[in-house]
């Protein structure tokens, strides 16, 4: 649905992006990830036709953003980062004003502004101002106007930010909805609502290029190749840490801490074994008091830093994203 | 139809915001007034020529009350309009609004158009509160109609050219402020050119008497239709928004 291919942006003699390509599968919802200044936005607006990109090419609901830019505009949904709204409108006539000029008829517009209104939680300021509404508020009402046309391609520049956290659950709840009949590109700093909406996987861009990209647990086993166990025990340190280490499977053995007697560790392990039981039978042997055995999970947010900050020692120097 | 679509977002917003009540006040409070001025004048006039019968023979409404009304009206305009023009563009780019506008399937130049229909709406509006001055006289005297049609032609004529520069100087920057003085500064710069027409001579006074705005209007309130005079103002107005349509791509390969 969303094709990117060799994507490259300059500003003057910046480089915003550069050889950026992703794809996009119909009907999912895809993370796009990355510290500030990165490219998220540069990328999104060129998807969006408000600006060309220097170099190579996007594909959005199957039409050229530059040469089709018509046909991708009537088919996508935009919330730029900033949600620029006219603030001397009010909430109803503005949506009513975006249906239109996005090319609804008439009947169908009223129903249209409603519904989304309605979904948007929007309806109990359908009669104000737009300036003089909340934060939160505007940020529905930006998201309203995306969805006002029901398009097929939805572009969300940092859609949460600015939320309380219950408005956050209801829109990300919103969004996870859209999965299935909409195919949607969100932005986002918030690493653990990728993981909670993002069933297409990510795409991890940094310094103007593409780091990473697919589904979060592939990530995770690509980024770290071990599963981590997290042993409590009270028993000698040193013959402990070489008894686990020599279980089959395990890569290494870290103290954490040693407190009162009891030893804190983590245990490597390959992904494809559970050493769990093995722990605990030789604790049972050696006669150790296990006092805590648990499997740690790898955050995405963990997947993020290891990516960034390991790019950030390899990235050639003197070169900057813009923002 | 998103023209249309844009043009009544365009004329929501005037009067959502305070920008058309106070321009059409101050206007109207200072077409007023000049009418009053005008209209005693030649009501004085009027009552001195009773006693000589030879003044009398030059009197007429159109040349004494509509010509000098047209014409303070005229400069009026040249202080007001940038006012009305100057948020078209300028504030869709403060405020960011113009990333949404130019992703949704409307092409610029139906954005302009219906910016553009908007403004020029508003003024004709503006100008057809007017008419009561003209209706003021006629209570009195007969006024001619033709002379009274042209004259307001030459209005809208003019008028149009200002917007197109209001709205061509307002795609240029994201400050209204700017934008405003751009217009004025250029409407200015083109009421004035005519002035020296007098001493340059020649082809080149020709030619500067040509390009002044406000020389193109006095025929029109003589009553006047002269092609040479609506070709300058559709030509000029032509001209500006095809400079607009230009600034607006800008964005296509500019940063």
């Amino acid at each position: 649905m969303i094709e990117v291919q060799g994507l490259t942006k300059q500003y003057g003699p910046v480089t915003a992006i550069r050889d950026v390509s992703f794809r996009v599968e119909p009907g999912q919802v895809v993370g796009f990830l990355g510290p500030n200044g990165a490219g998220k936005s540069t990328t999104m607006r060129i998807l969006s036709c408000f600006m060309p990109a220097s170099g190579g090419s996007a594909r959005v609901a199957g039409y050229d953003v530059l040469t089709q830019s018509m046909e991708v505009r009537r088919r996508i949904g935009y919330l730029p980062e900033s949600v620029p709204l006219y603030t001397d409108l009010r909430v109803a006539p503005y949506l009513d004003f975006v249906a239109e000029v996005k090319g609804l008829a008439r009947g169908e517009r009223r129903r249209r502004v409603a519904e989304v209104m309605d979904r948007c939680l929007i309806g109990d300021v359908q009669n104000r101002l737009i300036g003089k509404l909340s934060k939160g508020y505007r940020q529905r009402v930006g998201l309203a106007q995306a969805l006002v046309s029901d398009p097929e391609v939805l572009i969300l520049d940092e859609p949460t930010i600015g939320l309380d956290p219950r408005q956050i659950t209801e829109i990300r709840s919103l969004i996870k909805a859209l999965a299935g009949r909409h195919t949607v590109i969100l932005s986002t700093h918030i690493l653990p609502e990728v993981s909670m909406v993002c069933s297409g996987g990510v795409v991890i861009i940094n310094k103007g290029a593409i780091v990473a990209q697919g589904p979060i647990e592939t990530l995770v086993e690509q980024f770290f190749p071990t599963a981590r166990v997290e042993v409590e025990v009270i028993g000698p340190p040193a013959a402990v840490r070489e008894m686990m280490r020599a279980i089959p499977g395990v890569v290494s053995v870290h103290d954490e801490a040693i407190t009162n007697g009891a030893g804190r560790y983590v245990v490597e392990s390959s992904r494809d074994r559970d050493i769990r039981a093995e722990i605990s039978r030789l604790a049972a042997q050696q006669q150790w008091s296990l006092l805590e055995l648990k499997r740690v999970g790898t955050t995405l947010e963990e997947v993020f830093i290891r990516i960034v900050a390991g790019e950030e020692t390899t990235a050639e120097a003197g070169e900057d994203a813009a923002p | 139809m998103r023209v249309w679509a844009i043009f009544k977002k365009e004329l929501r917003l005037y009067f959502t915001s305070p920008v058309a009540y106070v321009v059409f006040t101050i206007f109207l409070l200072i077409a007023g007034y000049f009418f009053y001025n005008i209209f005693a004048f030649f009501t004085l006039a009027s009552m001195q020529s009773a006693m000589n019968p030879a003044m009398a023979r030059d009197l007429n409404v159109t040349d004494g009350v509509m010509r000098p009304l047209f014409s303070n009206v005229s400069v009026i305009l040249l202080l007001l309009m940038p006012l009305l023009t100057m948020r078209l563009f300028a504030e869709e780019r403060r405020s960011g609004t113009i990333e949404l506008l130019l992703t949704y399937p409307v092409r610029d130049g139906a954005v302009l158009l219906g910016k553009y229909a908007a403004a020029l709406v508003l003024y004709a509006s503006m100008l057809a509160l007017t008419l009561l001055y003209p209706g003021i006289v006629a209570y009195f005297v007969r006024l001619e109609a033709g002379p009274l049609l042209t004259g307001y032609l030459g209005l809208v004529l003019m008028g149009a050219t200002f917007i197109a520069v209001g709205v061509f100087a307002s795609s240029l920057t994201e400050n209204q402020i700017v934008a405003s003085i751009t217009t004025f500064g250029i409407l200015l710069i083109f009421w004035i050119l005519g002035w020296s027409a007098d001493y340059a001579g020649g082809a080149a006074g020709k030619l500067l008497q040509h390009l002044s705005i406000i020389e193109h209007n006095e025929s029109f309130a003589r009553g006047v239709l002269d092609t040479k005079d609506i070709i300058y103002y559709v030509d000029f107005t032509v001209l500006a928004l095809f400079l607009t349509l230009r600034s607006l791509e800008t964005r296509r390969w500019k940063g």
